[in-house]
């Protein structure tokens, strides 16, 4: 393990340059722009989870005064191509999506109608006006339930509610089972959760009918692939549809693959060819956005008697609500082939199945199949209280320890560059794990306090490189005539810093000021294609894609400054805006000179030499790159009022070389306080008819700055096997903090032999856990 | 629906507008006075992204309509400190001298990192002001109760935190801008 040289801006803590328009209000969110003659779209939604329509009269809203159409599914659907996002397109698994309910409805918030009007109010006033008539028939609002014989189809389309299954049983886990020890099952629920961007979802789409063109402003994390879904949706040839997107507030997922509210207001601007806004509200964003989490998952691990791990099984079951959204609305099958995760586990058989029900549909969510980790952080703690032994030691008993790396998993993929026992030890240490156990006891016994310590240690798959269309990025390094540089990206930066980071990448491979750089994203008429931002992927894909490009462009800096100095290219090197003679700093040629040679005195460029500097380069990622870490955790259980207060959180990580430290741990210390959230304080709760009952903030409860507890973090950085070293960041927050937290709470009652499996934990929870333990 | 005259003072200049009785005054700034750094993230009074200065107190502008506020004071954080060269000037130039014209409050967010997706953060900038107008010296619990009316859903509100205790330096005028990396959270 070598631990990286921070460079001039790669590894320092720039601050960053989109903050000033964003601190005074000048930042441009997708309802911050308007244009003329814009109308305004409201939807009619679905006020039933299933069932039929029996009747929909549009004619008192289309003549309320202001009110510009009023669109159903007779308009729009018969003419809408596929809806599906590009990797998606050929799925098996799709459900039947459509532009709009047509005939029948499948869940709560499902847009029936759309009413455009003069402004959002008048349109708000049309949907009052639409008369929907539903005959409602059962719903299935659980994913078991959906699979038990009989039960209602979500999809008529299909013969059944089952959307994937993916047995991977394999022969080795059975003989390790035979031999086991100990063999310890349990079954986890994680509830469901919504990722709650802070700005909610939106789009602003004109239609020009004299050119065709079709310019949509989005709030989006994916320009490029919004623009091909709204290519094939609209039936427009795909370099007509331009997609724009500046400032983003927000995404985690939610808006990595474009949704259908969007795609027909698309539509529906094409239709009217006109400009049509449309800025998604709170409640819509609750109840027929996307949801997340909400997975069932039996484990079955299979030990020796010193506690070495054998193998295991995992039977995992997702909700994938009624339309599931993108590839991650399938995260079962990840959920068993990453179970092994920070262990040596060697024998492995899985199943993972999906079921469609009567919901919102299930989108990415910040770690999409992190149910992996949070069912087996949560098995290997009942696994140690069920052999006895502290989770710290099952943990350290069959952590993979950098000696034995490479390590390849029962389902072959092959870990390089990861450090779990050292994030491991590094948490412990840092959380005082020997001395909390003593207060512990001593808490419990002289004062009847419930103390508790949770451990949680990932390893996070990034930025899958054969994942087309998700693992190349491009980026266009252009020197301008005055020698300030312009990078242009595919990436939809969304709060990442990433017109920050990837100028520090750029300036650090060029050899010039960070200030000289500026990174342009979130336009498909600008940049090249590219696969937007998600994934945990930037910082291996983006920046590596911009390194890349930049090494062609200094390159040529080099070759015309040699020719300038008569010097050869590969004696030059760009320090400080200046290209000169390695050990001769005194022979040297402004970089500005440079370029404005490349552009306006091209007489003084070689023969044949091209005319301007830029260079337009890609990346294209390793199948996977991991990422580790390990968060520690200790609450106080109030057995009184069933509240736990988070004491102390510390998390040991490992993402390789860091680009910018101060976005490292603003990207961990966010995931952790959503972490924290979901497993405390976030639900959303359907009744059994499949009501949405938390469609405001007051009922779905994100964290507020009193909930989370201040967050220490330690890096250990090991480079990846990539050209700049980098792992992914951005979703291990989430991933590893929920399990965390749910091992601290029920080591806490395990003092008094209470026992909890489920999430969310709240106050009612855990006083029914204590109840049923006799306390 | 008849629309109503409203004439207020918006960031110490006399404007005028016309709503609708309906029309709550965080719409009318956006809409009918083209102030659209004040946003709009819940609608329903939780989140506090749309905070404002309603004669030097702190409100939702969610929760009151246009009409409440004809001859009042608003400030937005449009009006917190003098604006950059104008907009967007700080990326498009971020060599340009006259970056960074920030009060000390949004100074202190862009050295702890108290922002990512910069949603929620002009609520956050308009109730920090306001509480340290009211408390210019708090302890951490108070800086905690003083946030929690706002919601962030990308810091984890460390840089926030952090960000305050930086704001009453800088309002004190004691010390010096920080270096980058002596400034995170």
């Amino acid at each position: 393990m070598s631990t990286p040289v921070a460079g001039r801006f790669v590894g320092q803590s720039v601050l960053r340059r989109e903050d000033p328009r964003l601190l005074t209000g000048r930042g441009t969110y997708v309802d911050d722009i308007t244009v003329a003659g814009l109308v305004h779209a409201a939807f009619v939604r679905s006020h039933v989870a299933a069932g039929r329509i029996t009747h929909l009269d549009i004619a008192a809203a289309r003549a309320l005064d202001g009110v510009v159409a009023v669109i159903t599914a007779a308009d729009l659907n018969a003419g809408a191509g596929s809806l599906q996002p590009t990797i998606q397109l050929h799925d098996p698994s799709n459900a039947p999506l459509r532009a709009l309910a047509d005939g029948d409805v499948r869940f709560v918030g499902e847009p029936v109608a759309v009413v455009i009007a003069r402004s959002r109010a008048i349109a708000e006033d049309g949907c009052d006006l639409v008369a929907l008539d539903i005959d409602p028939s059962a719903a299935v609002v659980d994913p078991e339930a959906a699979l038990a014989p009989g039960a209602p189809l979500v999809h008529r389309e299909r013969d059944s509610n089952l959307a994937q299954e993916m047995p991977v049983l394999l022969p080795q886990y059975d003989e390790a089972k035979a031999r086991a020890a100990h063999v310890v099952r349990a079954t986890f629920r994680q509830h469901r959760q919504t990722p709650s961007p802070m700005e909610t979802r939106g789009i602003v789409a004109i239609a020009n009918p004299a050119s065709g063109e079709l310019h949509c402003h989005l709030s989006t994390q994916n320009p490029h692939e919004a623009r091909l879904v709204l290519a094939r949706a609209t039936g427009t040839p795909e370099h007509l549809v331009r997609v724009t997107a500046r400032d983003v507030g927000g995404g985690f997922g939610q808006k990595f693959m474009l949704q259908r509210d969007e795609i027909v207001i698309a539509l529906a601007a094409k239709h009217l060819g006109r400009a049509v806004k449309w800025i998604e509200d709170r409640r819509e964003n609750l109840i027929a956005s996307t949801h997340a989490r909400t997975d069932v998952t039996t484990v079955e691990l299979a030990l020796d008697a010193d506690g070495h791990m054998l193998g295991a099984f995992v039977d995992e079951l997702e909700d994938a609500g009624a339309f599931p959204v993108g590839a991650a609305g399938g995260a079962a099958s990840a959920v068993g082939a990453f179970f092994p995760g920070a262990y040596r586990i060697p024998a492995l058989s899985w199943i993972a199945r999906a079921a469609w029900t009567n919901t919102c549909p299930r989108g990415a969510y910040r770690g999409p199949w992190m149910m992996e980790t949070v069912c087996r952080e949560q098995m290997v703690d009942v696994a140690a209280r069920a052999i006895g032994l502290d989770p710290l030691e099952l943990r350290r008993r069959n952590v993979i320890a950098t000696t034995e790396l490479p390590y390849t998993t029962p389902m072959g993929m092959t870990y390089e560059a990861i450090t779990p026992a050292e994030t491991l030890e590094q948490a412990a240490a840092a959380i005082g794990h020997d001395a909390f156990r003593t207060e512990q006891q001593r808490a419990f016994v002289a004062e009847g306090r419930l103390l508790g310590v949770g451990y949680s240690l990932y390893v996070e798959p990034c930025a899958m490189g054969s994942m087309d269309p998700l693992g190349t990025e491009s980026a266009t390094v252009r020197v301008q005539p005055s020698g300030t540089v312009l990078v242009s990206l595919g990436s939809g930066s969304h709060g990442q810093g990433l017109e920050t980071t990837m100028a520090q990448v750029v300036a650090e491979e060029l050899g010039i000021d960070v200030d000289q750089v500026v990174v342009v994203q979130g336009d498909t008429d600008v940049a090249p294609y590219g696969r937007g931002t998600g994934g945990s992927g930037s910082a291996i894909i983006g920046a590596n894609a911009c390194r890349a490009a930049s090494a062609v462009v200094r390159d040529r800096t080099c070759e015309i400054a040699a020719h300038l100095m008569e010097a050869a290219p590969g004696d030059l090197e760009v320090v400080d805006g200046e290209v000169r003679v390695k050990g001769t700093p005194t022979r040297s040629v402004a970089w500005t000179e440079v370029a404005r040679v490349a552009y306006h005195d091209t007489a003084r460029l070689a023969a044949g030499a091209r005319r301007g500097l830029e260079a337009t380069e890609s990346y294209t990622a390793p199948p996977v790159t991991f990422a580790n870490a390990c968060h520690a955790v200790t609450v106080e259980v109030d057995a009184r009022t069933g509240i736990t207060t988070i004491l102390r959180y510390v998390v040991s990580e490992d993402c390789g070389r860091m680009i910018n430290p101060m976005i490292v741990d603003g990207q961990i210390a966010g995931g952790v306080a959503q972490g924290i959230g979901g497993a405390l304080y976030e639900h959303v709760v359907y009744d059994g008819d499949g009501n949405p009952l938390t469609t405001t903030f007051m009922d779905y409860l994100l964290p507020t700055a009193s909930e989370i507890p201040a967050i220490e973090i330690h890096h250990i950085e090991t480079p990846a096997n990539n050209p700049g070293g980098h792992k992914g960041v951005g979703e291990g927050g989430a991933i590893g903090s929920p399990a965390a937290v749910f091992n601290a709470v029920a080591d806490a009652l395990a003092l008094v032999g209470a026992e909890v499996r489920d999430q969310p934990l709240g106050p009612r929870q855990i006083l029914a856990a204590l109840t049923a333990a006799g306390h | 629906m008849a629309d109503h005259d409203v004439a207020l003072t918006v960031n110490g200049e006399p404007r005028r507008g016309r709503a609708e009785a309906r029309t709550t005054l965080a719409d009318f700034l956006r809409d009918e006075l083209g102030l659209t750094g004040t946003h709009l993230a819940c609608e329903h009074g939780v989140c506090g992204s749309c905070t404002v200065l309603f004669d030097g107190d702190a409100v939702r502008a969610c929760l009151l309509f246009a009409v409440q506020a004809a001859g009042h004071e608003v400030v937005t954080i449009e009006g917190i400190a003098p604006a950059p060269g104008g907009p967007d000037r700080g990326a498009l130039d971020p060599g340009a001298p006259d970056r960074g014209a920030l009060g000390p409050v949004q100074q202190a967010f862009m050295e702890c990192h108290g922002l990512q997706c910069g949603f929620c953060t002009p609520g956050f900038v308009v109730s920090v002001s306001a509480f340290l107008d009211e408390c210019s010296d708090p302890t951490d619990a108070q800086i905690l109760d003083g946030l929690s009316g706002n919601l962030c859903r990308c810091t984890g509100y460390q840089g926030i935190v952090a960000a305050v205790r930086r704001a009453v330096e800088l309002r004190s005028g004691a010390l010096p801008a920080a270096e980058p990396s002596e400034s995170r959270p």
